[in-house]
């Protein structure tokens, strides 16, 4: 029955004079979000609003499931759109709609009426005080309670009037596309999609880069980051993943440095070559799905070790989270199940029994001497046979 | 060069298959139930396969029944037995080294209040004749036994095993596994004391999704598929008519050659084997002679490295004096000649983690087996049947199948064994401890 949605959006009202560059963003978001979806939408902004247009048949669930996807949505509206033809045949149209919309019992009620139309002859609080009482009238079991009503009845009076009374959450955030790029480091485990998830919320477009090490690591296991590349696509628009064959690297690091550093260097190198491909593709910075204290890698020390072979900003967007905090996140949005698949990442390969927890960079800097020999044809050769793929 | 080395896993459909499937589906497509002409024509498909087949058990063509594979035939021969013999008894006797498919629904069967006795078996995978009529009671109902392994490839005393099982009653029914069995080995019920027997097809150049259940017609069992009463009311759902006759064709075309066909396995058998007899040689003669230039880890060969890591140093378990006797590189599994089946060679590259080394093998386009196929999804890829073996941790971990069939060629084998040479000196300076 709703041939509109309306979408509000919280965060880009208060972006001032750059507000229609956020809503441009969104309303490019949203037509990207429906592309696949069923259905002749059509999608404008007017007066500080989004609307969503369909005449044609679509499917009301599939729709709020894309759009749930679209970061910059706070929440969905179903509305009913109608023509203002007076007070008395709006009274019929909100009759109309709460007939549609509920099974109406015995339910308490209040009318918010917005009049954006300032010319509209009759005042707001008039104007819900008329619909009320025919509310009242039509549904004789129904109250008024203005403080803690159970249907709250929105009549907006604009060139159209619109009527709705539910409000779906949407995911909040900021449209992908206005805030930059970023490059991120994608494994198949649980944490770096979330921690892609949690930095495209705030408006960043992404790219990512998976260290596949054949044949330490299957065909399967490739797949698996490309699965899950494509869950965070969903929120996230297209991502350029690049695949490194990492393997090379790797069996010249285990034969040349300390086993217990193997990590930590591994790491670095891993981090050197996603800073390449991230200037590559005008990214901005690095994402990493680390936390700290998760594992020995990820100890406060190593962070620091890691983290300074890179001259741009690495960003940790779970970094004060708990493992059990980041599982939520993955549940929600539909990772977790791929992430737990099990299937070696190149990370589990050839872990030292007990690593370095607190690396020395000058130790590990020294270690990094014994590579100097082949170590920057192997990382040439590295870039040079990276596959890129394309997620939608 | 390409190799298909994974033929336990599944195979390629012959090219006759291939017509009679598409022949059925796209020409002869009725279904057997219509009263029409068309559905004539296909019962005559449906007909003929079961000729066919019966021709091969030599049995009688009412003794066969088709299913969707062999994990249903399994299915229904266990729980169908079981069900219609309770007040028989409810005892039933099996392997440790059986398929999922069979111990599954036994796992199934014990929560309805069977009772199941698991025959354990030695380390080349055998049961025991003692142990299966130690094992035999008042009321043993059932007893179902693989014929050939599917991991390794031993061959069970299926006959000496009946006979025992008969001998105590005859009227305990007798199922048989024979998914690795059929078309590789003359398969004689009758003459075995074989009362129910499993087959799939896609094991055998036939299509995926069709296998039968041969059920011999005085065995008592329940039908598990309810239905519109086809198969006689045995096991209803619409026929699968061009699973049936592609199973036929595929069926006829591994007996029309049988002798020859298994000539030509066991001589690829021979060759894999000695092979990688010879590999393994190779391998410890030249770590040995590299070893010597260093201190530590012989066996391994990557003591250059272990000496930055003094923690690390000697804790390798096949290293001397850890864990017995000193593994070689390659220990085969697969008993020689034909004492097991001869489409298959297990063999474990102990430091070699079987996955890196099948997706090594893979880089270069031979395909082969870690553990089962069936049971590589879990979660732990180590292999229950090669558990029950006994076998070290080092050896579970590293075991690889190559299984063959009769379009395998000698060169196919020669090119495996090459690569295997050239990667496994790479990799198992690479090994993980």
């Amino acid at each position: 029955m709703f041939k509109t949605l309306l979408i509000k959006y919280g965060e880009i009202a208060i972006k001032g004079k750059n507000r229609h560059l956020f809503e441009d963003a969104l309303v490019r978001q949203i037509v990207h979000a429906l592309r696949p979806v069923e259905g002749d939408f059509h999608v404008y902004k007017a007066q500080g609003r989004i609307y969503i247009d369909c005449e044609s048949n679509y499917d009301f669930e599939e729709t709020v499931d894309a759009l749930k996807c679209v970061f910059g949505i706070v929440g969905i509206c179903p509305v009913m759109k109608v023509e203002d033809e007076g007070l008395e045949q709006l009274g019929n149209d909100v009759i109309e709609f709460l007939e549609n919309v509920y099974d109406i019992d015995r339910q308490t009620f209040k009318v918010v009426t917005r009049r954006a139309r300032k010319n509209y002859p009759i005042e707001s609080m008039k104007v819900n005080c008329e619909l009320g009482g025919r509310i009242l009238d039509a549904f004789p079991g129904m109250r008024v309670d203005v403080h803690e009503p159970e249907i709250t009845l929105h009549v907006e009076i604009r060139e159209k009037i619109y009527i709705y009374s539910k409000i779906i959450p949407g995911p909040g955030g900021m449209p992908v596309g206005t805030n930059g790029r970023a490059m991120l480091l994608l494994s198949g485990g649980i944490d770096s999609p979330v921690a892609g998830y949690m930095i495209c919320k705030r408006g960043v477009r992404l790219d990512a880069t998976y260290f596949h090490a054949p044949p330490y690591t299957s065909e399967r296991a490739k797949q698996k980051v490309v699965d899950l590349a494509k869950k965070v696509a969903k929120y996230a628009g297209p991502i350029h993943l690049h695949v490194v064959n990492f393997t090379d690297i790797q069996l010249y690091i285990y034969d040349k440095c300390p086993h217990d550093e193997l990590t930590i260097i591994m790491r670095r190198y891993m981090m050197k070559i996603a800073e390449h491909f991230a200037r590559e593709n005008g990214d901005l910075a690095l994402i990493t799905g680390e936390s700290i204290g998760q594992v020995a890698s990820q100890t406060m020390q190593s962070l620091a070790a890691t983290n300074e072979v890179c001259t741009m900003p690495v960003f940790r967007p779970l970094i004060g989270f708990d493992k059990q905090e980041i599982v939520d996140i993955a549940e929600k949005i539909d990772t977790y199940e791929t992430s737990i698949l099990p299937f070696e990442d190149c990370c589990t390969i050839f872990v030292a029994k007990h690593p370095v927890t607190k690396p020395n960079l000058n130790a590990i800097k020294r270690s990094e001497k014994k590579l100097e020999e082949k170590i920057d044809e192997l990382v040439k050769t590295a870039l040079e046979t990276t596959e890129t793929i394309r997620i939608e | 060069m390409e190799a298909y080395l994974d033929n336990s896993a599944t195979t390629r459909c012959t090219d006759a298959v291939k017509e009679v499937v598409v022949r059925t589906m796209m020409e002869d497509y009725g279904n057997p139930s219509s009263k029409h002409m068309k559905g004539v024509e296909a019962e005559r498909y449906l007909r003929d396969a079961r000729e066919t087949i019966a021709r091969t058990l030599k049995v009688n063509e009412k003794e066969i029944y088709f299913t969707s594979g062999a994990t249903e035939s399994n299915n229904w021969a266990l729980i169908g037995a079981a069900t219609a013999n309770r007040r028989a008894g409810m005892h039933i006797i099996t392997t440790a080294i059986e398929h999922p498919a069979v111990l599954m629904p036994l796992q199934y069967l014990e929560e309805q209040g069977f009772r199941v006795t698991y025959l354990p078996v030695d380390e080349r995978g055998h049961i025991s004749l003692q142990d299966l009529e130690a094992a035999v009671c008042e009321d043993t109902i059932l007893v179902s036994m693989m014929y050939v392994n599917n991991e390794i490839g031993t061959i069970e005393p299926i006959a000496e095993a009946a006979k025992i099982v008969k001998k105590h009653n005859p009227r305990i029914l007798f199922h048989v596994d024979a998914v690795q069995a059929y078309g590789k080995l003359a398969v004689y019920p009758k003459k075995l004391g074989i009362d129910l027997l499993s087959v799939s097809a896609h094991k055998i150049h036939g299509p995926k999704g069709i296998g039968f259940l041969y059920v011999n017609e005085k065995a008592k069992i329940h039908p598990l598929l309810l239905g519109g009463g086809q198969q006689k009311g045995m096991r209803s759902g619409t026929d699968n008519v061009p699973g049936a006759a592609g199973l036929a064709q595929a069926a006829k075309e591994a007996y029309e050659h049988l002798e020859e066909n298994t000539q030509h396995l066991l001589s690829l058998k021979q060759r894999m084997t000695a092979g990688l007899t010879e590999l393994s040689r190779k391998l410890e003669m030249d770590e040995a002679a590299q070893g010597k230039a260093a201190t530590g880890k012989a066996v391994s060969g990557k003591a250059a490295t272990e000496k930055a890591d003094p923690g690390k140093a000697g804790s390798g378990k096949t290293g001397p004096g850890k864990g017995g006797q000193e593994l070689k590189p390659v220990v085969i599994h697969s008993e020689e000649g034909e004492k097991s089946a001869p489409h298959i060679v297990s063999a474990a590259f102990p430091g070699v983690r079987s996955e890196v080394l099948l997706h090594a093998l893979e880089e270069r386009r031979i395909y082969v087996s870690a553990g089962s196929a069936c049971s590589s999804n879990k979660k732990l890829p180590v292999s229950a049947v090669l558990k029950e073996l006994h076998l070290r941790p080092e050896l579970l971990e590293s075991t690889l199948r190559f299984s063959f069939s009769r379009y395998t060629t000698q060169e196919e084998i020669d090119y495996c064994l090459q690569v295997l040479a050239e990667l496994l000196p790479v990799l198992r300076r690479y090994a993980r401890y």
